[in-house]
């Protein structure tokens, strides 16, 4: 039986082995040029924004980090890391070297550096605005290089066409979105991958490199403590599940040791990366694998007797020292206010903390739990190829496909808690919806390619086919499909009784004793039904890519410093009242002036207009902002103290009722009064609304009607309409004529929509004021009397 | 009766345990010797930092974390040039101890700059 099979064999195995060989060549160079058309469809996708506005830096904290980036393109890297900012924050100041993740600004300083050297005259604002898209490619490569590792190639190049198009990514790193998700992305799918090559291959190297890349995360953004959670997690999972080896521990403990060594370098995290609880965790699974590891060692040195004494022994005396520790531990943890966690993680455990006790967390947008359709919008057709992903994790169940399980379930969690973190979820989605996409289509291209009739050959074809996948099995001997099923198969080209000899086939050969692997059944379905169903599949992936292509160039690309809209005639109207106020306020004032508006612009004004401003997006001091908010919703007098305390010259204020600009800050007028009340109880929220109901029409309350902010936003508004029709609230605003009486109007941009105004210097004499007191009250008592009531004196 | 038999049934332990670990070949247990020499440098620091005070921290974190390190990476290095474990007898033991290396210089690198 066996000298005939490998006379047979002989000859059709090595012309097989050497066209396999040429086969897999030509494989791995497709896969290549695939690779390459990958990348560069995630860097022209996300070019819209330039094209239809122009090379722009778009929102509010992508500001920051281009100034930072020119400062440290101008003053190099010792000078950056010890920067003290006093253009913001006045008169607090803002530590940058120590309060700032250097990933992002690092790397695109690398960049401009590199490319000038080489004498390409980028700018430093090109690099910026180009560095997300680039970022967004490599990217896509490295979530190839993580689900090669899980599933295989295919898979791979599956989930990097995905990742390339996702409009969850798109949304955070087109060109000019020059903020630290740009780079953090592609440093978590990294991460990622080295941790899962590590786990397969057991080489210290990889772990070396992978303690690198979590280094470089953590220098990127303060997303990295899910990285630094999940490994763990995962960790933990593989030992109660009973997946412990020795890979596990190389791929685990030298990423806890050096991950913690390298993340106290970065100046943002410092000691924290010790201390704060977000990275217990770890340590705990690092004893936890100590202990697992110390077991199996005595397991495999002992006799099976012995090792139950041992565990006897062990148990009863470990038991007590256990408790007593983690009694400790939590002693130590609770008596903690916030318990050692930071408030956004709190907020992340715990979705309503942060609207109790931190409105400044809750006032952001970002922060706010995602709706159901912005599910479908940010992944689109993934959503429901995720759970196909899942059950195809499930077979076969290695340690890295349980990784990508635990990876998706915690992505899907945080992200029904914030917005933001949409973006975590990406790569999750892309990467399982492309091993489910991958799955389908080999088992539909196999079912074809067994059932297509008429191929020459086709009988010859099938037996090497089985002889393959026979191997495959390990079955060791050769006698697994006999000559006589030869003639079977020849017969039988029908359809449905081929169906049925191939499944008596696959009984025989599963007939031989193979004791410790389990049979892999290939399922083959019919031929329509294939043929039908990968053209529905590629139907799939068209939709995707149509609504990917319509999401990035319509809803994600806006600037959001730049406004357009279309006129009636079709004609493209630009809103560029941002940066006009901005250059108008860095010609027209002093170096040094200091201008005071709510947070959401300190990081474009200090960029662009080149001023002092008192707060900004980066919102680390409470108080200040408090300060900021009461004096916007007081009447204008006690406003002009507060500023005027505060060295403040000019007040800046955004409008958005001539053109139905809905982001302005009368809209965000309520979190004002709310930051505020929060830290100066006289401004209580009930006193600006009538009946429970946000109003500025002549049912306002009075209160509402003499703050600071309604006074700035509508002063002479009446001269636009004649009737001070709103047209964001929609209706005519209650006070219509009124005058200034501390402040002063300097600058309104052409739309109404920035409107720059100047304090008043302080009267010199008082008018009218001494006719009552006759004698002895002098100006300076009446001063102290004044004083006395005012807390900023 | 019962206690005196877990005596002996200890007894027994300890003894099948030193006599397991005698079959051991020498290699392996020099890399013992030296993360049982780590761990217990560590353990010293961490006494001295209980009786004297831990300021500056970031010493005494690199301080510890790199014996704590060199102890990981020297069982990381046994686990792969032990003759017994299946999975890596592909694994050639100059490739393992360069890796070792690798990592070690990589460890010391960063103690050297957080020491301060």
């Amino acid at each position: 039986m066996a000298s005939p099979e490998s006379a047979v064999n002989g000859p059709t195995m090595t012309a097989g082995a050497a066209s396999k060989s040429l086969r897999n060549a030509f494989g791995g160079v497709i896969a290549f040029i695939i690779l390459v058309l990958i990348g560069v469809l995630a860097f022209s996708i996300r070019l819209f924004s330039v094209i239809k506005y122009e090379s722009v830096i778009h929102e509010f904290d992508p500001y920051f980090n281009y100034r930072v980036t020119q400062f440290l393109s101008k003053n190099g890297i010792y000078d950056f890391w010890n920067w003290f900012d006093d253009r913001t924050w006045y008169p607090l100041g803002r530590v940058i070297g120590g309060t700032v993740y250097p990933g992002l600004t690092l790397t695109a300083g690398t960049i401009w550096k590199v490319v000038n050297s080489l004498n390409i005259p980028l700018s430093v604002e090109t690099v910026c605005v180009f560095t997300a898209p680039i970022f967004s490619a490599f990217a896509s490569w490295a979530a190839y290089l993580l689900t090669k590792e899980v599933k295989g190639p295919g898979a791979g190049l599956t989930a990097a066409a995905l990742l390339a198009m996702v409009p969850s990514y798109i949304s955070r790193s087109v060109a000019g979105s020059y903020d630290n998700e740009a780079v953090a992305i592609f440093a978590l799918v990294f991460t990622f991958y080295l941790y899962i090559k590590t786990l397969n291959t057991g080489s210290l190297f990889y772990a070396t490199l992978n303690a690198l890349a979590y280094f470089y995360m953590v220098c990127s953004w303060g997303g990295y403590t899910f990285i630094i959670n999940l490994i763990p997690m995962h960790v933990l999972l593989c030992i109660v599940t009973g997946r412990y080896s020795s890979r596990l521990y190389i791929a685990y403990a030298p990423l806890v040791v050096l991950g913690t060594l390298l993340a106290s370098l970065v100046p943002v995290v410092g000691f924290n990366a010790v201390l704060t609880s977000e990275h217990f965790a770890s340590f705990l699974v690092f004893i936890i694998i100590h202990v697992v590891a110390l077991a199996y060692y005595i397991k495999g040195i002992l006799s099976p007797k012995m090792f139950k004494v041992a565990v006897t022994l062990v148990v009863s005396v470990g038991l007590a020292v256990c408790c007593a520790v983690i009694a400790i531990l939590i002693a130590v943890v609770a008596s903690s206010p916030t318990k050692g966690w930071s408030g956004r993680s709190l907020t992340l455990l715990d979705p309503t903390y942060a609207s109790k006790y931190i409105p400044i967390i809750a006032s952001v947008s970002e922060h706010q739990p995602p709706t159901w359709p912005s599910y479908f919008m940010d992944i689109n057709v993934l959503a429901f190829l995720v759970p196909a992903g899942i059950i195809a994790c499930f077979m076969p169940l290695t340690d890295s496909s349980s990784f990508v399980i635990l990876y998706i379930v915690t992505s899907v969690y945080f992200s029904g808690v914030m917005v933001r973190l949409m973006l975590v979820l990406a790569p999750a989605a892309c990467i399982l919806s492309g091993i489910a996409l991958s799955e389908a289509f080999n088992v539909l291209t196999r079912s074809i390619k067994f059932q297509l009739p008429g191929i020459a050959g086709n009988p010859s074809i099938a037996v090497r086919m089985w002889r393959i996948m026979s191997t495959s099995k390990e079955n060791g001997s050769s006698t697994v499909v006999a000559p006589n099923d030869i003639p079977k198969t020849e017969e039988a080209a029908k359809e449905k009784p081929a169906k049925k000899n191939r499944k008596k086939e696959k009984e025989n050969v599963e007939k031989k004793p193979t004791p410790s692997k389990t049979e892999k059944r290939l399922l083959v379905l019919p031929l329509e039904a294939s043929v039908i169903a990968v053209l529905l599949l590629v139907l799939l992936g068209a939709f995707y890519v149509v609504h990917c292509v319509w999401a990035a160039a319509e809803a994600y690309s806006a600037p959001s410093i730049v406004l357009t809209s279309h006129s009636n005639d079709g004609g493209l109207h630009v809103f560029d009242d941002f940066r006009e106020a901005y250059s108008w306020l860095s010609h027209n004032t002093d170096v040094d002036d200091k201008v005071a508006s709510w947070w959401d612009y300190g990081y474009q004004t200090t960029a662009m207009a080149n001023r002092t401003v008192l707060v900004d997006n980066n919102t680390w001091n409470n108080t200040h902002i408090a300060t900021v908010g009461t004096a916007m919703s007081s009447p204008e007098k006690q406003a002009w103290e507060i500023f005027h305390s505060l060295d403040v010259k000019y007040v800046l204020v955004v409008f958005g009722g001539v053109v139905g600009y809905p982001s302005d800050d009368i809209n965000k007028f309520l979190w004002m009064v709310r930051i505020g009340g929060g830290v100066f109880p006289h401004i209580k929220e009930p006193d600006y609304l009538r009946d429970g109901q946000y109003r500025i029409d002549a049912q306002a309350t009075p209160t509402m009607l003499n703050c600071l902010m309604y006074k700035l936003s509508y002063f002479r508004f009446v001269e636009t309409d004649g009737k001070g029709f709103d047209r964001v609230r929609r209706t005519e605003i209650g006070k219509k004529h009124f005058k200034l009486t501390h402040f002063e109007e300097v600058f309104t941009t052409h739309h109404w929509m920035v409107r720059i105004y100047k304090l008043k210097p302080q009267r010199n004499r008082i008018r009218g004021k001494t006719k009552k007191s006759k004698s002895s009250r002098s100006v300076s008592s009446k001063r102290d009397v004044r004083g006395k009531r005012n807390p900023w004196h | 009766m019962g206690r005196s038999s877990t005596v002996k049934e200890t007894q027994a332990l300890f003894q099948s345990l030193r006599s397991a670990y005698a079959a051991t070949p020498n290699n392996l247990k020099i890399i013992d010797v030296f993360v049982g020499f780590a761990v217990l440098t560590a353990i010293i620091q961490v006494v001295y930092m209980a009786v004297v005070g831990s300021f500056p921290f970031n010493s005494f974190l690199s301080g510890v974390l790199s014996c704590i390190g060199t102890a990981v990476l020297a069982v990381c290095l046994r686990i792969q040039v032990n003759k017994d474990n299946k999975e890596f007898k592909d694994v050639a033991p100059e490739r393992a101890f360069a890796d070792f290396i690798l990592c070690n210089l990589v460890l010391h690198l960063v103690i050297m700059n957080f020491m301060g």
